[in-house]
Order: structure tokens, then C-alpha cells, then sequence
């Protein structure tokens, strides 16, 4: 089966609003100290939540808390993830229940080996100099008294004295993904100039490309139809705006339902080697096929008028 | 209330589908249980799925699904990007309302294609949490760890779980983590994540479900023993894990004591643990005792399809009523890292 890499990453990350309490606590965190709120029974939580986890109302005073703390769950990353987790060596992550705080928070504690970890031991953050106002702006929590003098952020600008408003977040996910069985006869079709379809046992609707199933009854598609590459325009748009892409032709240009012959489901397809004003419903077409077949859609570059007579409205009125 | 009966459940499940794609898997699950409920596709009312996008990495990749349940005439539909469960809770709503009188509800995912437990690390918090990027391992560890020391569970008890669950999954066809294995032998093998071991783990499974639930009247018409629904709660907890108790579930007690499990015996439970500590805690939350089959079918520890694996709870309790073996057993379901949100489902027999 052909199996393609998929990346899902916003280039340069979502940008986030943080609002006035976690607005609070990472300019807090960018001072080098921790805060927490008050909630309604008393209970100071770290890090603060907009709200009161139990009865909803609005949060109360902000509290410093720490630096120091005791951990109260730990497990061992024998296995960061680059990029991503908060140290590139084997670390803990722990929740700490920094003094003064009724909450543990959850961050890493950097020592050697899981050895070293212990419910109850005590802890205190190591900052980073960068200091941006991030919640990792903690390198990581270490034993009480190793962190060393906390590093000075270099001279803030004024902009940035001002309070911690956003969050940048940068996401990238990884995947795999498998065409499937009736697509992958698609796409290796069309490496061989063939146009693949398939339909169910029990209908004569010819679906392609090929999904897998017959979208109207959910049966899977179990027989190959190849269909010719020639086709009737059954609907089409004129494009007038440039750069949608980089495959894209110059504009104006014609993007067209084609119904191929032979098949049910109207294909979608770039209509050239016609002034786009004289692309019509019924008009015949015919693919272009790129000088090197792959098992890609960039094997049909586009479709050309045939200059048969065009078909009549009856032929395609119910893909219309 | 409307008396409503599960009457049909369809699984398929593999470590890795190296050659379908999400429609060609779900094809076959659902055309099996609208087959086994004897109801005509277009006479059952409604239809709802559960399942993520973010499993295959795209937006709105849940429709594709649609193409595998036939939608044509226009069909009443619905989708929940949580597990099938609780796509199961909105259809047995809709019967409540009066609505619809059947429902058919698949879940589905391909688990394979990314890093789960990576992916998934971006339910927390966005701002404390996500950041930091520890998987629904590490969280889930964190909560053993808790669960240890505050002595609500032991080592012991944790791997006793485990090794039931693999040993369990012999006898299920479906599971893809079965072995003939014991406590000792799991306490023998190291702490990958302490203080979780690779047996405490679910497998990394794709997998479709479908299943189909009937009021009264059209369950006793097709089935002979429907699997009728007694209680169905669901019960959420904060998401901050600092101000939840890690070592005791209460959404799970809240949801079992409003669904009335505790109302008569438990013959089978199947319950959606997908670390080990979670058995032991999920049974004390639940009420369980001693004399309660936990996950005869394996449970997620046996085969662990996400976004499935709930509704798979449902269908494995549900198929041991028809065959006659149980009277009464109960279903969970969870959701959110360390057992945020869950779902109780208490299924019996006629007569019980």
C-alpha cells in the first residue's frame, strides 16, 4: 500500500491570549517567581486557574508560593522527545507542591537517574537566563540547594517589562498515513496512464477516483473499473485570483467537474488550451498526461478540449 | 424512561492496518452490526460516531467516515470527538427524547499512524501543561505513582491486573496482546515508566466498532435477549491534575452511584483501564468486589483502540448477556488524561 508522510505544523506556532491570571503567573515566572491564587475555600492553587475548580466563582489574591517544594508523584523519561520535552537528557517528570501551595504543579526535575527520585523530596527551579514568560522559563526543577544563583534575563526593553500577554506555541505532529487499498489502485493507475475506478457488487455506479466504499449505501468497492480519460465538463469555475498555489497556472484559468466516461462521479480537474471565457457545461475534454507518470495526481496535468460536439444537457444533468 | 437495548456489536481490530484507510475499515464493522441487529439500514433512526482528527492528522477527517455508512437519502447524523461511548450516550438521548426508536453509533481510529501518546498530550493544559510535552504515559505513571504511595493500591495488585488482562485476552479473538502471563513474572520485568511496566501498557492497536441500541419495542422484535441499558452516567472532573485526587476516580464513583451500579450484584465488568494502576482503582470507584469478572474480554490491555475501546466496553458486556452467561454487568469508559471523564453503563439481561 502507498503510505505518504504528513507533517501538521502551523508555521511559527499558535499565538494564544493568556489573560489576566495565567497572564499573572508567566510574568511572574519571567521575574523568576511563582504566584498562585486563592481559591474560595482558602486553597492556594499553582499555577493559578481563571476560575475556582470546585464552585466556579472568580479566583481570589495571588500568592507567592516556592520557591522551594516537595514532590508528590514522579515517573522517569528514559526517553525525551527532541524538540519537544523540557530537557534533552533521561528527567523526571514530577508534580511539586511548592511551599505555601495547597496544589502540586507538574514540570521536570533534572538529576541523574531515577535513583535520585523520591516522593517527599525536596525540590526548587532552576531558571532559564532567557526569560520569556513561558511555564518553561523553569529549565527544570532540581534537589533544594543545587539550582545556584538565579540568572539575570538580559536588560528588559520597556515592551518588555510590560505584562505577559500570549504564548506562542509552537506544534509539529509526525504521521504516517496509508492511502488504502482502493485509493492506493488509484494512484498506481495513474502511474500506468490508467484512470482506476471501482463500484460495490451490488450497483453499477462507478466511483473514482475510488474511496472504498459506495458512499450511498457504505458497502466497500470490491471491483475495478478502469475509465477512459476523457470526460464531459458538468460544472466549472473561472479562477481570478493568482497564488493559491504553486502548481497553479497563470489566471484567468478554468477548475472544472469533469465527468469521465465510464464513470458516476464527476472528477476534479484543470481545464486548459481554451481561453477560459469559452469553457462551457457539456463541453468534451480530454486529460493531458505529465511527460513522467507517477502515483500521484500530478500524473494528469490537466484536460483539453477534444473538439467533439458537446454533450447533450440529459447526458450529465444529475452530476450537474 | 424509554427502555433501550443494545442489540448488536461488531468489532475489528489489528496492531497495525498496514493496508486500509479509515473508511475501508469502518465498512465492514458497520455493515456487520446493522446485519446482526436485523433492522434495515434506512429504518434505523440515527447514526453517531466517535473519533478524533487529530488520530489521522487532519481537520474534519471524521465525514470520511460517513462514506462508509451509507448517507444517501440524507440521513440523521451526529459525531463526537470523543470516544464511541459517549456517541452511544447522545443516541440513547435521542431515544430518551423520542426522536428515534434505533441508532447505530461507530467509533474509529488508526492509532498506528503517529505517536499516540505524543498527540495526545495536547489535551492538557494549553498554557502549564502542553508545553512541557509529557505523554499519556507519563501522566498515566504520575497517577500510579500517587496511587502507590498514598497506599490505595499496590505493586502487586497492579501487576495481578495486568497479567488477568493478557491472560484474559487468550480467549479473545479480537485482542492482539495476549500472553500466558503472571504477576511474578510481570513484576520481574523492569519499570519502563515508573512505576509502570511494558505489561501495565495498552498496545498501540487501530480498530473500528459499531453497535446498535433499540427502544423496547424494535429490540424485543430482532433480539432475543436484548442487552437492556439499566443506568448510563458520565461525570467529568477539572482538567488541572493538582487539584484532582489522582488516587481515587471521583467522576467514575459519581457516575457508578448515579447509574446504580451498585443497586444489585456484578456478575461482569468490563471496565476501560488502559494502564494497569487504573484496574485497581477504577474497581474500588466502581464498587466491585471480589466476586466481580473484571475484563474477561482483556480490555484495553488486550487490544486498546482509541476512540473504540469505550464503546468495545459496552459491546463485550452486552454480547455476554445475549449468549445467556450474565444477568447484569456493568461498561466503563474514560476520557482526558489520568481518567478525567468516565462513562458507566449498567446492562441486563430480561428479567434481572
Amino acid at each position: 500500500m502507498l503510505v505518504e508522510s504528513h507533517v501538521l505544523e502551523y508555521p511559527g506556532g499558535y499565538t494564544r491570549s493568556v489573560g489576566p491570571i495565567v497572564g499573572r503567573f508567566l510574568t511572574g515566572l519571567r521575574d523568576a517567581e511563582i504566584v498562585g491564587a486563592r481559591a474560595s475555600d482558602g486553597r492556594v492553587i499553582v499555577p493559578p486557574l481563571e476560575y475556582d475548580p470546585t464552585t466556579a466563582e472568580p479566583i481570589g489574591e495571588f500568592v507567592d508560593v516556592g520557591p522551594g517544594g516537595a514532590v508528590t508523584a514522579w515517573t522517569w523519561v528514559a526517553e525525551p522527545r527532541p524538540t519537544k520535552s523540557p530537557l534533552d537528557d533521561p528527567f523526571a517528570f514530577a508534580l511539586v507542591l511548592l511551599d505555601g501551595a495547597d496544589t502540586p504543579m507538574l514540570h521536570a526535575v533534572d538529576v541523574d537517574g531515577p535513583d535520585a527520585m523520591s516522593v517527599g523530596m525536596r525540590v526548587e527551579p532552576r531558571w532559564r537566563a532567557e526569560r520569556v514568560g513561558s511555564i518553561r522559563d523553569i529549565a527544570a526543577f532540581v534537589p533544594e540547594g543545587s539550582a545556584g544563583p538565579t540568572p539575570e534575563s538580559p536588560a528588559p526593553t520597556t515592551e518588555e517589562r510590560e505584562p505577559v500577554t500570549g504564548i506562542v506555541s509552537p506544534v509539529r505532529l509526525e504521521y504516517e498515513i496509508n492511502a488504502g487499498v482502493a485509493q492506493t489502485k488509484y494512484l498506481r493507475g495513474l502511474a500506468e496512464g490508467k484512470v482506476i475506478g471501482q463500484r460495490a457488487k451490488d450497483s453499477d455506479q462507478v466511483y473514482v477516483p475510488p474511496r472504498g466504499t459506495d458512499p450511498t449505501t457504505g458497502v466497500l468497492t470490491e471491483i475495478d473499473v478502469e475509465v477512459a480519460d476523457s470526460g464531459t465538463v458538468t460544472t466549472f469555475c473561472v479562477v481570478n485570483v493568482p497564488g493559491l498555489s504553486e502548481l497553479a497556472p497563470e489566471i484567468p484559468y478554468v477548475c472544472a467537474q469533469i465527468l469521465l466516461d465510464g464513470g458516476n462521479t464527476p472528477w476534479f480537474g484543470l481545464v486548459q488550451g481554451i481561453e477560459a471565457d469559452d469553457v462551457h457545461m457539456g463541453m468534451r475534454v480530454k486529460a493531458v498526461w505529465a511527460d513522467e507518470l507517477e502515483a500521484s495526481a500530478a500524473s494528469i496535468k490537466w484536460f483539453e478540449p477534444t473538439g467533439e460536439a458537446d454533450a447533450p444537457y440529459e447526458s450529465y444533468r444529475e452530476y450537474a | 424512561m424509554r427502555d433501550v437495548a443494545v442489540i448488536a456489536f461488531a468489532q475489528s481490530l489489528v496492531g497495525h492496518d498496514r493496508e486500509h484507510n479509515e473508511v475501508e475499515l469502518i465498512s465492514p464493522v458497520v455493515q456487520a452490526a446493522v446485519s446482526q441487529s436485523g433492522i434495515a439500514r434506512h429504518d434505523i433512526g440515527f447514526t453517531v460516531s466517535g473519533s478524533c482528527d487529530y488520530l489521522s492528522g487532519g481537520p474534519f477527517t471524521f465525514v470520511q467516515g460517513l462514506d462508509a455508512v451509507g448517507a444517501w437519502p440524507p440521513i440523521k447524523e451526529s459525531h463526537v470527538e470523543m470516544d464511541a461511548a459517549w456517541a452511544l450516550y447522545e443516541a440513547w438521548v435521542a431515544i430518551q427524547v423520542g426522536d428515534v426508536d434505533s441508532a447505530l453509533i461507530y467509533g474509529f481510529g488508526k492509532s498506528s499512524t503517529t505517536d499516540v501518546h505524543e498527540v495526545f498530550s495536547l489535551q492538557n493544559d494549553p498554557y502549564y501543561v502542553a508545553p512541557l510535552w509529557p505523554s499519556t504515559i507519563d501522566m498515566a505513571a504520575l497517577q500510579a505513582c500517587a496511587a502507590l504511595h498514598a497506599g490505595v493500591t499496590t505493586e502487586r495488585d497492579i501487576a495481578e491486573f495486568s497479567a488477568a488482562c493478557h491472560r484474559a485476552a487468550r480467549s479473545n479473538p479480537h485482542a492482539i496482546a495476549a500472553a500466558d502471563v503472571s504477576a511474578d513474572e510481570v513484576l520481574a520485568a523492569p519499570m519502563t515508566h515508573p512505576p509502570l511496566r511494558d505489561a501495565d501498557i495498552a498496545p498501540i492497536t487501530d480498530g473500528a466498532v459499531a453497535v446498535v441500541i433499540a427502544a423496547a419495542a424494535v429490540a424485543r422484535s430482532v433480539c432475543d435477549r436484548p442487552a437492556w441499558i439499566r443506568g448510563i452516567e458520565h461525570r467529568i472532573e477539572p482538567q488541572a491534575l493538582g487539584v484532582r485526587d489522582l488516587t481515587a476516580s471521583a467522576s467514575t464513583r459519581a457516575a457508578a452511584e448515579a447509574a446504580g451500579v451498585g443497586d444489585a450484584p456484578v456478575e461482569v465488568a468490563e471496565i476501560h483501564a488502559q494502564f494497569g494502576h487504573e484496574g485497581p482503582l477504577l474497581a474500588r470507584a466502581l464498587g466491585l468486589g471480589a466476586d466481580t469478572v473484571v475484563n474477561p474480554s482483556g480490555g484495553p490491555l488486550g487490544a486498546n483502540p482509541l476512540m473504540s475501546a469505550g464503546l468495545i466496553r459496552i459491546g463485550e458486556v452486552a454480547e455476554r448477556i445475549w449468549d445467556g452467561g450474565v444477568g447484569r454487568g456493568v461498561a466503563h469508559a474514560t476520557q482526558g488524561p489520568c481518567l478525567q471523564q468516565n462513562l458507566v453503563c449498567v446492562l441486563e439481561g430480561e428479567g434481572s
